[in-house]
């Protein structure tokens, strides 16, 4: 008897507005000041008339071209009618059967080192507004909840994907993909701590028995996963007690409808928060406040040209255009746009990509780290790491002297000196003597300087004492930093030979 | 087939109009839910009566406004003070609304 684990993930994303989406308030992160940021509309006051917020549903059909979605030309409004506290209005203003957008794909990098990839299906991705948000009460006293509805109205995508993926990790790789789409297009700014980006994921198993007949378990939706880890543990759990239910039970889809399990971080676990005894009944209809919404071609070409390379395009670009491995276009691309465009910027420079992608992989990324600071606020900008590291590939540097070089120019930046220019590079590069020295004339006479001054070393030389070349080698190098200690002596040897 | 009014309805259920009510969050007495099962049934049985219409060329009409794309642009409109957004409340500290525990999972 074997399984397969079954995962679809509903993904909420916060889009970029600023403001509601059906009405003007403000969508600003601001839980220290609860129910500042309401209105009639938000608040469901009798009379008050929501209006769609233009903006919202450009990111929206941004976000849908990014997942391949078709989109629909005419889109409309339904109302989703339950009770609960955060809820304002008694239902929820959200799309049924005419989402704005439908039938997508995103390409899941299944293998970081070689670069496979799968396509996930998606269903379909709608609008919709969030709710508010509720404050228990920690003690356990029983104490009142509080209700903040600040958020209530915020615009909402909600990305619904077949059961396309097939372990814990996928559904982690599948929503970091989504991080990483929605925040190149800069349609949300998927901060998971403020709840921007998050998802529930539906998960069962297909059991192969020993004949060969397949079942499924029950299927458990896990509600409000708002981390990458969180969701990788959670899918984890549950599918370890899926698969230990189904050996007790022996319970399928068939016995058990499906029921909605909470993450509790701290345990590690999953816990039942409901059974649906019968399908939630939300008595969907047509909102009748809201118009419906039409959309051109010409509206989607214009809303196309906006668009921005998804990252997994880049990804491959990077492998094929900069010949860099699957795995270091990753990490760049992994980091977010700017330091992609900072990589490529780089790389277009220097005109070597490799040597642009260890710089920017390994030294930019590690002073960042250690600064804690984010790409836009790197002292360097691609110019003059492209010019430095440009200056390695034409051999005028050595790296050890360009690391040398990068480390003198943060330094200088942090001595309140204005942001580092290229033409501090040759100054650092000149006041150190750093240059490698093609100049065969310079070493010539470098080398026949140290030669007349060292009669002694010369002496233990010719005497067979091969050691002494050593210390001329040195000398010369102390004159000539850049040079290649290589060439300095084999130039040392011929003379010393009679050459 | 066809009815003609409340005296001659087609049935609703009891028990639907007491799932209605419980969706509504509504408390019937017995006579309330036979009067509504009534009333219900009288309303749905008038509706009833656009069956004996040929839609099947008929585009489903999903509003009744013939409208589309109003749209406001994304601009900040000053908020209620919260003062006045927790006014109606029937709990509040004054920052918050306050409802009874919400007991989670």
């Amino acid at each position: 008897m074997h399984y397969q684990p079954i995962i679809g993930l509903e993904v909420h994303v916060q889009l970029q507005t600023q403001t509601k989406i059906f009405c003007g308030c403000s969508t600003a992160f601001n839980p220290d000041q609860p129910n500042v940021q309401t209105c009639p509309v938000c608040l469901g006051l009798p009379g008050a008339l929501p209006v769609l917020n233009g903006t919202a549903l450009r990111l929206a059909i941004k976000t849908a071209m990014a997942l391949n979605c078709q989109i629909a030309k005419f889109t409309k409004w339904d109302r989703k009618q339950y009770f609960y506290p955060d809820l304002p209005k008694g239902y929820q203003i959200s799309q049924y059967d005419l989402p704005f957008s439908f039938d997508g794909q995103v390409e899941l990098i299944t293998n970081a080192e070689t670069g496979e990839s799968r396509p996930i299906r998606i269903i379909r991705a709608h609008l919709e507004e969030d709710a508010g948000k509720n404050v228990h009460d920690e003690t356990g006293r029983g104490r009142d909840s509080m209700v903040d509805l600040n958020r209530a109205g915020t615009p909402l995508v909600e990305i619904v994907s077949h059961p396309d993926l097939r372990s814990a990790a996928e559904a982690r790789q599948m929503l970091e993909e989504l991080h990483a789409l929605l925040t190149y297009l800069e349609v949300s700014d998927c901060n998971m701590q403020e709840g921007s980006l998050r998802c529930d994921a539906n998960v069962n198993l297909h059991i192969t028995k020993d004949d060969g007949t397949v079942v499924a378990t029950p299927i458990v939706e896990i509600k409000n996963l708002n981390s990458f880890r969180f969701t990788e543990q959670a899918v984890e759990y549950e599918i370890a007690r899926q698969w230990k239910a189904f050996q007790e039970t022996g319970k399928t889809i068939k016995d058990a409808p499906k029921s909605t399990r909470g993450f509790d971080p701290d345990r590690g676990v999953t816990t039942i928060m409901r059974e649906k005894e019968e399908a939630a009944d939300y008595r969907y209809f047509p909102d009748p406040d809201l118009v419906p919404v039409t959309v051109t071609d010409e509206q989607l070409a214009a809303i196309r040209s906006e668009m921005c390379e998804a990252p997994a395009v880049m990804r491959k670009r990077f492998q094929s255009e900069y010949q860099l491995s699957a795995y270091d276009a990753s990490v760049i691309i992994d980091q977010g746009r700017l330091l992609a465009e900072y990589f490529e910027a780089t790389a277009k420079l220097c005109g070597d990509g490799k040597q642009a992608a260890n710089w920017v992989t390994q030294d930019v990324l590690r002073v960042m780290k250690e600064r804690k600071e984010t790409i836009a606020n790197f002292p360097l900008r691609p110019e003059v790491l492209g010019s430095l590291i440009a200056r390695v590939t034409q051999k005028q540097l050595t790296i050890k002297s360009a690391r040398e070089v990068f480390a003198d120019l943060l330094t200088a930046e942090e001595d309140q000196t204005p942001a580092p220019s290229m033409a501090q590079i040759d100054e650092i590069v000149a006041a150190k003597g750093l240059a490698i020295v093609q100049d065969d004339g310079a070493m010539e006479t470098a080398i026949a300087a140290v030669i007349d001054k060292n009669p002694k070393a010369v002496a233990d030389f010719q005497a067979g004492k091969q050691a002494a070349v050593g210390a001329l080698i040195g000398q010369v190098m102390k004159q000539l930093k850049g040079a290649d200690a290589q060439a300095v002596r084999e130039k040392i040897l011929t003379k010393l030979s009679g050459g | 087939m066809v009815s003609d009014g409340a005296n001659n309805t087609m049935a609703f259920p009891r028990e639907t109009v007491l799932k209605v009510a419980s969706l509504a969050r509504l408390q019937l007495t017995p006579e309330e839910v036979d009067l509504f099962a009534t009333q219900l049934g009288a309303t749905l049985d008038y509706v009833a009566r656009l069956d004996e219409l040929d839609v099947s060329n008929v585009e489903p009409m999903v509003h009744a406004i013939e409208l589309t794309n109003v749209l406001r642009d994304d601009v900040l409109v000053p908020s209620l003070p919260r003062h006045d957004a927790v006014a109606n409340a029937p709990k509040t500290d004054g920052k918050y609304f306050l409802v009874p525990a919400i007991l989670e999972s």
